[in-house]
């Protein structure tokens, strides 16, 4: 199977030709004609380029909560989203915190076939944050899992996110903080602030965030290890996270579209779709979290992709379940953002959504590398994105089982048009290619 | 343009007329009831109430009484039969005179009598405020198309008019101006 | 008016003319025939997932007195740990023909989603939601301080008057309180300068937005001469004394001496000052019995005006065409 992208632009630079054969990416430029040979021709004209997105945060559910969403309708709604690559985070039922578990959810995703499905592994045994996973098992596993994270739940006891820190060292691993602090928030549904004050609504403090982070950089600095600490929410954790780069601290740290965009005057509407953890912040946290991703302070967007049942969403805002959905809104919202904006290029993009991602998780490299340059020779892991369309969400279109996206009727710039893995188209002209659903 | 240069609107009771009609009127109640002795006026609002105030003015005089232990308002919102059909009324003031109502001549005053539901809802309000010896009705116009089994007692002026016109009465204490006029709709 | 969930969403002249209907209500009410028809054929339902007899029992008082079918649908507990969704009770009601749902609720904004969510098309009448809001109780709050500081010999309830320049203390558990959200609103609204008096523990954050003054000191507030003031009842679980380490202050003790209103505190209040609660009182804890039972309290008072209050609200929101009919 080869494809011939015609006058497409990679990372948005100058209009070329791009040839993918075999899995690979054969030619950029002037070469690519010459050799396309009986290549199917694709006409990329005014699209940009970008290697497959990499999402580090990914909640697809599967196994224990199949109403909401599967590893196979996860994968497509991945695909759509222009992702060639997905971490399925831990917080299943059974909780991934076994080598069996991990290995059923890295068999799940080669089932499906549409994205890499990459187990996250729990930290502790059952995110009860009290005793270790058995980490290196999962490490070893034919899952190679080399993200840990409790997310859903901190690692709030020091000695276990000290322990956890060290441990992965063995396997070049890295643990992914849910930073929160428990005690702070018991009971919280929002950000704690002017609008939660008029809402009557218990408040998650920002404080409850940063105390985590400033504690983790520091445990990770003591320790020498590798931190990623997951949905930065507040301008205080993203001056902290800067302050720790400064020192050299071996700390990265992911936004989520969410926190890019929305803010908490939303849970005015007490609709739960605005339910999300940590909660949606102020418009002066979202500049800094976007000024944050601009200047790298950030190193990646994550989803945070968490579907959930109508029934969890269709009730008061107390009972109802924390998140949102995200992959097929993903590149859309941080093109409105942050490209169309004019705060980054669509490099950045690039980097902060494929290769820093799948850098962090440690899925750059062998034959089956993730967020790699568009290079000859590299995996044709390629999306391709209308930069200049305007599109409308309509979560009812939406490939993931669940439709709590919170951005329902709103407009945004730029939209996936193409996504191929490993040269194997999943998603044309903006749909799922049928002979892979099928 | 005001409502009462309207085209297809024409007085049909100025000043003096209404003054006339009141003052007859007033003689009237004072002819039946034998003196303003157990008399009690309860003007319903909103121009019912200066109605019946000058009723009791003219009886006052006529009498050499004080008008105002008269008088009372009387509202009937909370009992109408409409209120599902009519964007949400304001409730207006109710309000007896000290001696109340029992076993007195209650006589009703409003400024015109069209259906009689307002005269209907007027009798079951009086009814849960006292029990009077008899109840009477006046009225400055009554324009017809009734739809219960009620008449007026005392008229000040019979119009007849079609179910499409409207009868508009305007008076000094409300209005700034005494005018009754027929206005097409 | 389509629904009533915050006072916040009242303008002085909606305010003012709730106010005056109010009075209108409270005059019935002191005749030997209490009842009228207005909502006859109309069926009012009290939705309540918290216990709350006295409120329940308010609202029954008024929609009966109006002539409308009451149901009372006690849905304790059910919701939001397990059992029938607030939508499927919703559901329920909208099917059982409910043309207005009195809803007490543990959950902040569950009346919100009631009203907005599409479950069904009666009106919504908050009755107390979570921390949120208690829009009637700010009313009668209101009726209450307007009969007695704005009362003259022709207009003994105030009618058509505000509370303009008039000095509130509301005093207590101001975070966890939708008494205190409601009155904030209203009386604001209405013209009055509230000031809210607690421990700092007990203020939430955000509250340099709210149209109020805050202090921490009750005595200072005291002797600034408030025309009213409000007790807000404390609840036990947030006092100190095996609370632990989230207690929200040291001891029952310390808070009376603190924030209590007692007999001192009392005497140095202005002559013509009330003293209001919304109960049920903890006597002894935020008010001693002196204050409780002086004359100037006015404590009964507020709940015979809470039926006037709420027949005002129900007629207002019942007795004319539906807006989304006309």
């Amino acid at each position: 199977m080869s494809h011939l992208l015609r006058g497409v632009a990679p990372l948005g630079g100058t209009p070329t030709d791009l040839l993918i054969v075999d899995g690979r990416i054969a030619a950029i430029g002037p070469d690519a004609a010459r050799e396309a040979g009986s290549a199917e021709v694709v006409d990329a004209g005014g699209l940009v380029a970008l290697p497959g997105l990499v999402d580090l945060h990914t909640h697809l559910r599967e196994p224990g909560r199949e109403d909401a969403e599967t590893v196979l309708t996860g994968s497509r709604a991945a695909a759509l989203g222009g992702y060639t690559a997905v971490h399925a985070m831990a917080n299943t039922s059974p909780v991934a915190d076994t080598a069996g578990v991990v290995e059923q959810v890295l068999r799940l995703g080669q089932d499906a076939g549409l994205v890499d499905v990459f187990p996250v592994g729990a930290v502790s045994v059952g995110l009860r944050g009290e005793q270790l996973a058995e980490l290196g098992a999962m490490a070893q596993s034919a899952a190679r899992v080399r993200v840990f994270s409790d997310d859903g739940m901190c690692v709030h006891d020091p000695v276990l996110m000290r322990r956890a820190l060290e441990y992965v060292k063995a396997f070049d691993g890295v643990v992914a903080q849910h930073a929160q602090e428990p005690r702070l928030t018991r009971e919280a549904q929002m950000h704690e602030g002017v609008v939660s004050a008029e809402l009557g609504l218990a408040g998650w403090p920002a404080v409850a965030e940063e105390s985590i982070v400033a504690r983790d950089v520091l445990l990770a600095q003591h320790v020498g290890s590798r931190l990623h600490v997951l949905h930065v929410s507040t301008a205080g954790s993203v001056e902290i996270v800067r302050w720790a780069k400064a020192r050299g601290i071996g700390v990265t740290a992911e936004a989520t579209p969410h926190h890019l965009s929305l803010t908490d005057a939303l849970a005015r509407s007490y609709d739960p779709l605005f339910k999300v953890n940590p909660p949606l912040r102020t418009p002066e946290d979202v500049e800094a979290v976007r000024a944050g991703l601009a200047d790298g302070t950030i190193d990646v967007v994550g989803t945070d992709h968490a579907p959930h049942t109508r029934e969890d969403k269709d009730c008061e805002w107390a009972a109802a379940a924390f998140g949102m959905t995200g992959l097929e809104t993903a590149l859309g919202i941080v093109s409105t953002t942050m490209v169309a904006t004019g705060r980054m290029t669509w490099a950045d993009v690039a980097r902060v959504m494929s290769a820093t991602p799948a850098r962090i998780g440690r899925v750059d490299s062998g034959p089956r590398a993730q967020g790699r340059p568009l290079a000859v020779g590299e995996p044709a892991n390629v999306t391709l994105v209308d930069p200049a369309a305007r599109w409308t969400v309509d979560p009812a279109a939406h490939a993931s089982t669940s439709r709590n996206s919170p951005y329902g009727g709103m407009e945004l710039t730029g939209r996936v048009v193409a996504t191929f893995l490993r040269g194997r188209p999943t998603v044309r002209d903006g749909a799922l290619v049928e002979a892979v659903v099928a | 343009m005001t409502a009462a240069q309207a085209p297809g609107s024409r007085e049909v009771l100025g000043p003096p007329e209404i003054g006339r009609a009141l003052i007859r009127i007033a003689h009237e109640i004072l002819e039946r009831a034998h003196g303003a002795d157990d008399l009690v006026l309860l003007g319903i609002p909103t121009r019912g109430l200066p109605l019946a105030q000058r009723l009791a003015a003219t009886i006052g005089e006529v009498e050499g009484v004080d008008p105002e232990p008269l008088v009372g308002a009387l509202d009937v919102t909370m009992y109408r039969d409409d209120l599902r059909r009519h964007p949400t009324r304001t409730i207006g003031a109710t309000s007896l005179p000290d001696r109340g109502i029992d076993d007195r001549v209650v006589v009703l005053v409003d400024d015109v009598l069209f259906s009689g539901r307002t005269i209907r809802a007027a009798m079951d309000a009086l009814t849960d405020l006292g029990r009077p010896s008899a109840v009477q009705l006046a009225v400055l116009v009554d324009r017809g198309h009734r739809e219960l089994p009620i008449r007026a007692d005392y008229v000040g002026k019979n119009l007849p008019t079609s179910r499409g016109e409207k009868v508009a009465v305007r008076l000094v204490e409300t209005d700034g101006v005494d005018s009754v006029r027929i206005e097409a709709q | 008016m389509r629904h009533l969930l915050s006072a916040a969403d009242l303008d002085h002249a909606t305010a003012v003319h709730i106010l005056d209907t109010s009075a209108e209500m409270a005059k019935t009410q002191s005749r030997e025939i209490k009842k009228l028809p207005t909502l006859r054929g109309r069926t009012v339902v009290n939705l309540f997932f918290e216990d709350s007899t006295r409120t329940r029992i308010s609202f029954e008082a008024a929609a009966k007195r109006l002539s409308a079918d009451v149901i009372n649908f006690s849905a304790k507990g059910s919701s939001v740990s397990k059992g029938e969704s607030l939508k499927d009770t919703a559901l329920t009601l909208h099917a059982m023909g409910a043309d207005a749902v009195v809803v007490r609720h543990q959950a902040s904004g569950a009346p919100h989603r009631l009203a907005n969510a599409g479950w069904l098309s009666a009106a919504v009448l908050n009755a107390g939601d979570g921390t949120h809001q208690h829009p009637t109780q700010a009313l009668l709050d209101a009726f209450t301080v307007r009969r007695h500081l704005r009362g003259t010999a022709a207009e003994p309830d105030g009618v058509g008057d505000d509370l303009a320049g008039l000095r509130v203390a509301i005093v207590g558990d101001v975070l966890h309180s939708r008494v205190a959200r409601s009155n904030v609103d209203l009386l604001t609204t209405l013209g009055a300068r509230v000031t809210l008096v607690a421990p700092p523990t007990l203020v939430p954050v955000g509250v340099e937005r709210w149209p109020c003054e805050v202090s921490y000191h009750l005595d200072e507030v005291v002797d600034g001469g408030p025309d009213a003031i409000m007790m807000l009842r404390v609840q036990r679980e947030r006092m100190g004394g095996g609370g632990g380490a989230t207690s929200f202050f040291p001891s029952p003790l310390e808070y009376t001496r603190q924030y209590g209103l007692d007999a001192r505190r009392l005497a140095r209040l202005p002559e013509h000052a009330i003293v209001m609660h919304p109960g049920p009182m903890n006597r002894g804890l935020e008010i001693s019995a002196d204050a409780a039972d002086s004359p100037r309290a006015v404590i009964v008072e507020q709940v015979a005006n809470g039926v006037a209050v709420r027949m005002a609200v129900l007629y207002l929101l019942l007795a004319g065409e539906r807006e989304d009919e006309a």
